[in-house]
């Protein structure tokens, strides 16, 4: 097997994300679609080390998953505001966005 | 001997993978891209996460593969273990029984969602096929000093920067955190007496709440409490669940138990009226 | 000598500086400072005219450079002045007539309130109009052409208070802004043409000019003198214009302003010399005009009108003579500087007869005056003499002397010419006794006016009869004293150059046909109103006669022409504006409005509809990164 399969999947994985955030509308699932985005990207990072064959690809997922970890609790801490204020975790609940 | 392990897999790895780790691929990857669509398509957000958590896991299999083992461990500890916890929390605040609509509210959305994503999927997919990805060097040199040895190095060294900053953003996370999810109390706490004068000029609600449930079978938090001609008391159930819709009614069922009763002591009161007249 | 040129414009600019700022405490004084003022100018006028006789022929000619009013690189305009001859002969004209008419205005307007007002407009216009004839560019003529056309506006307006003044000031002006157009085009030919507006140098560069640039610059010359010489189209202003007082009639629309025109085409000599179509279209024009007014003057009952065909009438013999080339501008200014002595004495005696009558105008009320105002009547009967070319008197000779230039000019042309100055002469000859007749002889006519104040005609105040005595001296022997061994021939010829010409018939039997049609004139004059009385009420009169009486339509021309024709054109102008020019700009807006309108639906602030959004953009970003990489 070629391990550029990896990449394939990571794509994969990654386009369901997007699509996942597109599609719902509970703000959690949303949020985990990120995530999921997220460790999509991780997969390829890995994949890309190894096939360069340095650890600076590793790095990146790391760093990836340090930013990820803080913006789940900061994401989170929102999504807990926004439920206390509207009693609701739909975001298209929150569309003041508009004329 | 594991050591050894990794030593032949990592040799392995150089332009083509073991049969193992190919298997590997093939089920544990179908199995991700199920578990990946079922957190999209999932209704409930506790099934969307625990799909999450698998596929997860199966991606941290995929680095342990790919010798990235440090990032495995971290995947399965912080990922699966403190994040998708995290996301647990929050689910079990909002509501874990609460399903949501799958029906699309907005005009487009979905058949755009799609259509996008099919594009975007198929133009990455295109964009890696026709990249010259025909290098494939293996980790086998990097990791001989031992993975986590070798990703300390970089990070101390080369990237000692972004690892500070990294250190300052988690912080700042932390503090906003805090700060969003923080409510300062403005003011007095009311005592008892107050709240006691306070309802007695609004004059609504004059006696304490009436306890909920119905009956010794039903004393259940989230079940109204009935009134005396049978409809349900909704002021009986806490705010938090009356907020949730999460009220379950049970007015129903228990006029159906109490017409199963009378029948049974009917049947049983007809059954004495024979033996006593046998009796006779 | 020459520093004394700049006082002649001074004088009567003070005099208007002070009479028009210093306010009422000047009212008592206000006219005397004004005549005086009026009178230093004569005085230096005339010294400057005893240095220059003095001189030989060709060193006559004075300047004095003020200073640089517009220094800027490639573009120079001095404020400088030149006397010449012309110049000179222009000078003693407006400053001396200007000094009597401001004698005259002394009695005239004796009982107006505003005076002092009167006599600094009156300084002002001498002031421009000595800055017209004495500046030694274009540039500088133009102010004093613009100042003259503003002491014009301001004096026919003068009562303001009746709307047919204020009216006729309106037009005068309006009018004279279409010449003034064409002056300032021809000035700015000029520049793009020789680099430069001043006399010398533009005259000088005409030779080596082409001709239709010359043509141009010269039919736009004669347009700016149609403008203010009332000329055949632009003459519509000059009869509403006696509309003002009588002096100002006298003065600016007779004898000084109206010539300005004559004035820019003999200066501009060299340029018409280098230009015959715009000489042969000058002469056209004059020609039609001298008819024009010599046909309005017969019809009108008003005086000052009638008299005002008749300056129409006489000024076009001028600009007739001057298209006629060098042999002809000696006569034009001849004529002018004549016409300026019997027609500036006409006007005031017209208005010595009004004053006596009171303000009264049409002749027809009048009648058998000459018993009532015998120095009136002597003045401007002797005024009339000469301006119907009585022999011996001053139009005998000028007028005479074109007449003879024009059958000079040779060819069918110079028979056409000849013969519409010949009929102008008997036209004038008719209307000009009509009037005599109707004003000083016959029976008595003036009737009790609606307040039952039966006129009580009287002569007028020696302040005025005097300036009409002394003008009708000019009338009767300025021509022979010009005439009488060419004096004036040789006075201007080192300025305008001079030419013999020779009519095809000899000069003696121009002189008799002169004779004879004026001899006919007068009969005809003299059947129709000497004989018989004259009717109070006009009677209705012939077609001729009605159109006469409009001024032959000339209003009415300009009306349906000029005004329902730019009414037309601003309503067609309105309607494009309103459908194109505002469809396209509110067409525009609300297109953009109804766009904005559907791209404001795909702002529904759905986050996830903008996450959509983005996300397309990233597979575009993807696809066109691919493509880049594929080419």
């Amino acid at each position: 097997m070629n391990p550029v399969n990896y990449l394939y999947l990571a794509a994969l994985l990654f386009t369901i994300g997007a699509t996942g955030v597109l599609i719902r509308r509970n703000a959690i699932v949303v949020f985990m679609c990120i995530e999921l985005m997220l460790n999509a990207c991780n997969l390829a990072f890995v994949a890309f080390s190894r096939m360069h064959g340095n650890l600076d690809g590793q790095i990146i997922a790391f760093f990836t998953m340090v930013v990820a970890a803080a913006e789940v609790v900061v994401g989170l801490a929102i999504i807990v505001s926004l439920f206390r204020s509207r009693h609701s975790a739909s975001v298209d609940d929150a569309s003041l966005m508009k004329l | 001997m594991s050591a050894q392990l990794a030593a032949h897999s990592t040799s392995l790895a150089a332009y083509s993978t073991s049969t193992g780790e190919a298997f590997q691929f093939w089920i544990l990857g179908t199995v991700a891209v199920i578990g990946a669509l079922c957190t999209v398509f999932m209704k409930k957000a506790v099934h969307s996460a625990l799909c999450l958590a698998g596929t997860m896991i199966i991606l941290a299999v995929f680095y342990l593969a790919n010798g990235a083992y440090f990032l495995g461990i971290v995947q399965v500890v912080v990922y699966t273990g403190a994040i998708m916890m995290l996301f647990l929390f929050v689910v079990m605040l909002v509501g874990v029984t609460a399903a949501d609509s799958l029906k699309e509210t907005i005009k487009g959305q979905r058949w755009l969602a799609l259509l996008c994503g099919l594009g975007f999927g198929i133009l990455l997919c295109a964009g890696i096929g026709n990249a010259s990805l025909s290098e494939f060097n293996g980790l086998a040199q990097a990791n001989s000093g031992g993975n986590v040895e070798g990703l300390a190095a970089l990070i101390f060294t080369k990237y000692v920067f972004a690892f500070e900053i990294t250190g300052a953003l988690l912080i700042t996370a932390a503090v906003g955190a805090m700060v969003l999810t923080h409510r300062e109390r403005t003011e007095r706490a009311k005592t008892q007496r107050e709240l006691a004068e306070e309802r007695v000029r609004a004059n609504k609600q004059l006696p304490p709440l009436p306890a909920p449930g119905v009956y010794a079978r039903h004393n259940a938090v989230d079940i109204a409490g009935l009134l005396p001609d049978g409809t349900p008391s909704e002021l009986t159930v806490i705010k938090t669940l009356r907020d949730r819709g999460q009220i379950r009614d049970v007015s129903n069922e228990a006029i159906k138990d109490l017409k199963a009763l009378e029948q049974r002591s009917e049947e049983r009161l007809g059954r004495e009226e024979r033996e006593e007249e046998a009796a006779k | 000598m020459e520093n004394l040129i700049a006082l002649l414009v001074a004088a009567p600019l003070l005099g208007a500086a002070v009479l028009l700022c210093g306010g009422r405490r000047l009212d008592a004084v206000g006219h005397l400072i004004g005549t005086a003022l009026a009178s230093v100018s004569f005085v230096i006028g005339a010294i400057l005219f005893a240095d220059m006789l003095g001189k030989d022929a060709e060193h006559r000619a004075m300047a004095q450079h003020l200073f640089s009013w517009i220094p800027v690189e490639g573009f120079q305009a001095d404020v400088a002045f030149q006397l010449d001859q012309l110049s000179m002969t222009f000078v003693l004209l407006i400053t001396g007539v200007g000094s009597l008419i401001h004698l005259y205005s002394i009695g005239y307007m004796e009982h107006d309130e505003r005076r002092r007002r009167f006599f600094g407009y009156l300084n002002l216009f001498l002031a421009a109009m000595l800055l017209l004839v004495l500046a030694d560019n274009y540039l500088l003529l133009y102010v004093g052409w613009e100042g003259v056309g503003l002491a014009s506006y301001l004096l026919i307006g003068f009562w303001q208070h009746k709307p047919s003044a204020a009216t006729a000031a309106k037009k005068a002006f309006l009018v004279n802004r279409v010449g003034d157009m064409g002056l300032s085009i021809a000035i700015m030919l000029m520049f793009t043409t020789f680099g430069t507006f001043a006399f010398g140098p533009v005259l000088e560069a005409t030779g080596e000019t082409g001709e239709g640039k010359l043509t141009a610059i010269a039919l736009m010359l004669l347009l700016a003198a149609c403008g203010k010489s009332a000329q055949v189209p632009l003459q519509s202003w000059l009869g509403d214009a006696m509309e003002g007082p009588t002096p100002v009639s006298a003065l600016i629309h007779a004898a000084t302003m109206v010539t300005a025109g004559v004035y820019l085409i003999v200066r501009s000599a060299d340029i018409f010399n280098a230009a015959p179509d715009a000489q042969l279209v000058t002469t056209v024009v004059g020609a039609v005009t001298l008819l024009f007014g010599a046909i309005v003057g017969c019809a009108k009952d008003d005086i000052k009108k009638a008299l005002a065909g008749s300056t129409m009438s006489q000024i076009g013999y001028m600009i007739l003579a001057a298209g006629l080339g060098p042999i002809g501008y000696v006569f034009a200014i001849m004529h002018l500087v004549t016409h300026g002595f019997f027609k500036a004495g006409l006007f005031l005696g017209a208005g010595s007869v009004m004053h006596g009558m009171n303000d009264e105008v049409d002749m027809r009320k009048y009648g058998g005056l000459r018993k009532y105002m015998p120095v009136t009547f002597v003045t401007f009967g002797l005024g009339y003499l000469a301006i119907i070319g009585f022999p011996g008197l001053s139009g005998f000779f000028s007028k005479d002397k074109i007449i003879e230039a024009a059958f000079a000019k040779g060819g069918t042309e110079g028979w056409i010419l000849g013969s519409v100055a010949l009929l102008g002469a008997a036209i004038t000859a008719y209307y000009m006794t009509r009037v005599m007749l109707m004003t000083f002889f016959g029976e008595k006519r003036w009737q009790p006016d609606e307040n039952g104040h039966e006129p009580h005609p009287h002569e007028s105040p020696r302040s005025m009869t005097i300036p009409m005595i002394v003008l009708a001296f000019g009338s009767v022997f300025a021509g022979g004293f010009f005439s009488i061994g060419d004096r004036f021939v040789h006075w201007l010829e080192p300025v305008t150059e001079h030419a013999h010409g020779h009519p095809p018939v000899s000069a003696t039997t121009v002189t008799l046909a002169t004779m004879v049609v004026l001899v006919i004139g007068v009969a005809l004059a003299y059947v129709q109103y000497g004989r018989r009385p004259v009717p109070v009420v006009a009677p209705r009169g012939s077609v001729l006669t009605r159109a006469a009486r409009r001024d032959l339509l000339q209003d009415d021309f300009n009306h349906v022409v000029l005004v329902r024709g730019g009414e037309h054109l601003t309503r067609s102008l309105v309607y494009v504006d309103h459908t194109l020019v505002d469809g396209v700009v509110n067409g525009t807006a609300a297109s953009m409005g109804g766009l904005s309108g559907r791209l404001r639906k795909l702002q529904n602030g759905y986050a996830r509809s903008y996450a959509v959004s983005m996300f397309g953009g990233a597979a575009i970003l993807i696809a066109a990164t691919l493509l880049m990489r594929a080419v």
